[in-house]
């Protein structure tokens, strides 16, 4: 069964409103990017329960194998790293203490301190920590990467890509850093404006965009619509086009492989001119 | 050793080192390849693009998965390679000559390099 099935999920808010569909596959990594703004914190709690849906349906695993890692942890701040081990584990019967030791006191962060006092790496290596104690085999990471130092971030990908040795077990990774992606996410939902724009696997993804680019005249005003988060500058324009469309822009205009950030950029850029 | 600057999408790197192996006989007929997901962890890619290496090793007839146990490594069959290797070729002599028309480099200029390629191997 996969750890997550959002149907139909809509919320209301006043300017804004999140309409989507998410499946995240069991066994494999699905990477949720978009604008800050765009509603993957709000899918996040949607799918956690902490936000009720105006509609829809969510099919989530049992709570028990479910492991979330945010921005920051949200344990009591005045606790140690060693008291939130032990109260948790009063909530998993498979808590693994050893295991817990081993991924905080044995990972640089120190029993003896306290939530408040952690850092940012520290901070996700503790939830990290709690997650994997407790054998999760759904993890939900919504920016666990932001404010972290790249020998954090490249910590908590090595732990992923060790998490995901076991086909059992899912993650599901919001983030609004795309270069997180690029090498662990076998799917990639692109949400905007509270909608998914895309939905599909990492390579198909980027098959199915072409970065354009070409000199002031060679962009009829009438294929300018084919054109997402369309530039123009003195010595051209360049933007995103659907693959399918590229050839109609004809031969002057050059296409190159576009990346994951491009394409978030550019489909949240043709919005803001909308 | 893989490049995510290179152009070449990472499944086709990792099939391209890992037949050039087998055909070098760096791994033996038979041998246990590592499964698709500890592959994944070693080179931080993801599954999906180590099961499309594999299954496309597979398709060019380099391994053998067996669905449980594995993928392994198969006796190149020899018309086979022999078939892909001067696809390749063709491509790239393609590519040489259009590189070779765009700078008006001489027929018998390309000749020689190739013949200079031919006696200084590569390694």
């Amino acid at each position: 069964m996969n750890p997550l099935e959002l149907h139909g999920l809509t919320k209301h808010y006043p300017g804004f409103t999140l309409d989507l569909s998410l499946t995240v596959p069991r066994g494999y990594v699905m990477g949720f990017v978009g604008a800050n703004g765009s509603g993957k914190t709000t899918t996040i709690k949607c799918a956690l329960g902490l936000v009720r849906p105006d509609a829809g349906t969510v099919t989530l695993a049992p709570k028990s194998v479910i492991g979330v890692v945010l921005d920051q942890p949200s344990y009591v701040a005045d606790w140690t790293v060693a008291t939130t081990g032990r109260l948790l584990s009063r909530f998993y019967p498979s808590w693994d203490a050893d295991r817990f030791a081993a991924l905080t006191d044995g990972a640089g962060v120190p029993s003896k301190r306290r939530i408040k006092e952690l850092s940012r790496g520290m901070g996700m290596k503790l939830q990290l920590a709690v997650a994997l104690s407790h054998g999760a085999e759904f993890l939900i990471l919504d920016e666990p990467t932001s404010g972290l130092d790249p020998f954090a971030r490249d910590q908590l990908l090595e732990g992923l890509a060790e998490f995901m040795t076991d086909e059992n077990h899912s993650v599901l990774f919001s983030t609004h850093i795309t270069s997180d992606l690029d090498k662990i996410a076998d799917y990639v939902t692109v949400i905007d404006a509270g909608r998914v724009v895309t939905s599909s696997t990492l390579d198909d993804l980027v098959e199915s965009y072409r970065l354009a680019s070409g000199g002031p005249d060679d962009l009829p005003l009438d294929l300018s619509g084919l054109v997402i988060g369309l530039r123009r500058h003195r010595t051209g324009w360049d933007g995103l086009v659907a693959t399918d469309d590229a050839a109609s822009l004809g031969r002057h205009v050059q296409l190159e492989e576009p990346t994951l950030d491009d394409i978030v950029v550019r489909i949240a850029k043709e919005r803001a001119h909308v | 050793m893989l490049s995510s600057t290179s152009g070449t999408p990472i499944y086709a790197q990792i099939e391209r080192q890992i037949s050039a192996a087998i055909l070098r006989g760096d791994l033996a007929e038979g041998e246990a390849l590592p499964s698709i997901r500890t592959l994944a962890r070693d080179l931080r890619v993801s599954v999906i693009t180590t099961t499309r290496a594999y299954s496309d090793l597979a398709n060019d007839g380099f391994v053998t998965n067996v669905p449980g146990r594995g993928s392994f490594v198969r006796r190149p069959d020899a018309a086979l390679v022999r078939h892909q290797m001067e696809a390749e070729i063709d491509g790239l002599f393609a590519e040489a000559a259009r590189l070779a028309l765009l700078a008006e480099i001489p027929s018998a200029d390309l000749h020689a390099r190739l013949t200079t390629a031919l006696t200084t191997p590569e390694e």
